[in-house]
């Protein structure tokens, strides 16, 4: 039995001196650092959205259908005219599409810890929150491109940041900031339930009360006193205070600060929870 | 590569307990370096529990293992460093190319950006994966799939590999592949620990075997010792005719001892150690007319080796907890 010959189609696997040559044992690299680790997984990260692209028409789908929503269905009732809504709503609706965009870190988390391919980067001598970190960075490109969506959109309509371009750019750049705090949170999540469609309601559910309790869409000052108070309170109005005031060119150096501070408290709890559940898992 | 002690795997009473149920319960391993190392057992018995432990993937509740001379929980990273491990899930992802597969790891090992991509092309030529590295790996066969898994382990050539059950559901020519796979990593010196639930995958491949059924080790030694310690062999026979069962029985009895007549109506079956009694047995049945469809003389399956080392058959004892 031992020595029956197989027999080996062409395309079988590959020849002896081939299959030989690329088994014989090669000096191994120095370990890669941290930053590089969680490059590459920012990479497939990348390649992922390449591969399908599907997944970006939600990301992007989405933001133009509420941008249009609400400026027609409630321009003329809230602000008397469309064009004035839409000017003190748009920043609203930046940050509500990119922090829904960020609950798919944690679908993504979520389906990635059903695939065998997590053993393998678990079994790797890498630093270990190198795939964690990579799929958050690589979701900020996400982040990016639903807030970029939204702005042009919005600037289709009619919207004029009184800031101009860079105004957007950094405004832009701080509800990242916040997203990649609040992917976290949902990492978090992605890894505690037991099924990404379980994560996807978990996470949506959460959001939809904090985005809505917010300036984003109404001026709080019109609110009962006990919903004014919660609105302030709520860090959500924070970005979008300071993202608003970025555009419009009137924020604060403590607004900006305040959402960053936010958005390093998130990441300084989350991540490191993400990372111990990840390792405990499995 | 460093020097590595004589033992590449020393685990002493390893254990580990889902809820009420322990997976493994208090496994034993030794394993020579630059062994094929097979560790047999039907689905449930704590074989992926235990490559899980081995390769640091779960802590363990009980018991401690030193992998290639390093501490499995202590000194985790670096046993990491010089092992595989190839899952029973495909640990590919299904999302990518073949191709950025094994560029993506060459990076996660340190290869530079054109050393990665190199290594990426030569393993998939020798891999017999150079035509489908740029399609998506959710498109390939499950052979390929499965190259792609064991070539995705040895980007760079480790001191040990873990390979559990790496031709469950192939077909048979897929299976000789990974088999000559094996064969040609073991003669380049790499320690392999093979998990499987058939007998004929060890007996081809490992030196050495441990049998483990709900969570413990039941026998140990070289493919031959457990044979002969189970019987050597079967022969099946099956007959054109049920009704003639009776008959085939009393003729096959002449020759062999413990026929045994199996739940199929037409067929029976008898341990028999070598070709000239199954030869003789099956004079016997055809001087007594007993006209036969098809015969077959077989190692014993992993079901005979249970029955005879425990009394009971190869069941699925437990489900294996995946994650979590």
């Amino acid at each position: 039995m031992r020595d029956a010959p197989t027999t080996r189609a062409p395309e079988a696997a590959g020849d002896d001196v081939a299959l030989r040559t690329a088994l014989s044992s090669s000096p191994r690299p120095p370990r890669p650092s941290a930053l590089s680790a969680a490059l590459t997984f920012g990479w497939r990260g990348m390649l992922k959205i390449k591969h399908v692209p599907e997944q970006l028409i939600d990301v992007t789908l989405t933001p133009v259908l509420f941008t249009l929503l609400f400026t027609y269905m409630y321009g003329g009732a809230i602000s008397g005219s469309t064009d004035e809504y839409l000017q003190f709503i748009l920043p609203g609706v930046v940050v509500m599409s990119v922090l829904f965009t960020t609950v798919y870190s944690g679908v993504a988390l979520n389906t990635d810890m059903t695939k065998g391919v997590v053993d393998r980067f678990r079994s790797l001598p890498i630093w270990r929150p190198a795939p964690l970190a990579g799929a958050v960075l690589g979701d900020c490109l996400r982040y990016l491109v639903a807030g970029t969506v939204v702005v042009a959109v919005g600037v289709a309509l009619g919207y004029r940041p009184e800031a101009g371009f860079d105004g957007v750019v950094w405004a832009m750049l701080v509800v990242v900031a916040f997203a990649f705090g609040l992917s976290w949170v949902f990492t978090t999540v992605g890894l505690l339930m037991r099924a990404p469609n379980a994560v996807m309601n978990t996470g949506f559910m959460a959001l939809f009360p904090l985005v809505f309790v917010s300036n984003g869409f109404v001026e709080p000052e019109t609110l009962p006193g006990w919903l004014e108070a919660i609105v302030d309170a709520n860090p959500i109005s924070h970005v979008i205070t300071a993202s608003r005031g970025l555009m419009d060119g009137t924020a604060s150096a403590g607004e900006i600060g305040l959402v960053l501070l936010e958005a390093a408290v998130l990441t300084a709890i989350f991540a490191p929870l993400t990372t111990h559940l990840y390792r405990r898992k499995g | 590569m460093t020097s590595h002690p004589a033992l590449a795997i020393e685990a002493t009473g390893l254990v580990k307990t889902f809820g009420s149920t322990r997976a493994v319960d208090g496994v034993d391993l030794a394993v020579r370096t630059g062994a094929v190392y097979g560790v047999l057992g039907p689905n449930g018995a704590g074989k992926t529990t235990t490559i899980r432990m081995l390769a640091t993937l779960l802590r363990p509740d009980g018991g401690s293992a030193r992998v290639l001379g390093h501490d499995i929980v202590r000194e985790a990273d670096a046993v990491r460093a010089e092992v595989s491990l190839t899952g029973q899930l495909a640990s590919v992802d299904e999302d990518l190319t073949g191709r950025e597969n094994l560029v993506l790891l060459a990076r996660l090992l340190g290869l530079g950006r054109a050393a990665a991509k190199a290594r990426a092309a030569e393993l998939l030529e020798a891999f017999g994966l150079a035509e489908a590295a740029g399609r998506l790996v959710k498109t390939y066969s499950g052979g390929m799939r499965r190259r792609l898994d064991i070539s995705a382990s040895l980007v760079v050539t480790p001191a040990l590999m873990f390979l559990d059950e790496p031709t469950t559901g192939l077909d048979p020519r897929s299976r000789n592949q990974v088999w000559d796979i094996i064969r040609a990593l073991a003669g380049e010196g790499t320690t392999i620990l093979l998990c499987t639930q058939y007998l004929d995958e060890a007996d081809q491949l490992a030196d050495g075997i441990a049998v483990i059924d709900r969570g413990k080790v039941i026998a140990e030694g070289t493919p031959g010792q457990l044979k002969a310690s189970v019987g050597l062999g079967t022969l099946h026979v099956r007959l054109l005719d049920p009704d003639q069962r009776p008959q085939a029985e009393q003729a096959l009895a002449r020759e062999l001892d413990g026929v045994h007549l199996e739940p199929d109506p037409a067929a029976l079956s008898a341990p028999c150690s070598d070709a000239d009694r199954a030869a003789e047995a099956l004079a016997e049945l055809s001087r007594a007319g007993v006209r036969i469809a098809n015969f077959s003389l077989g190692q014993p399956s992993l079901d005979e080796v249970f029955l005879a080392l425990t009394g009971h058959p190869a069941e699925e004892s437990i489900e294996e907890e995946q994650a979590a």
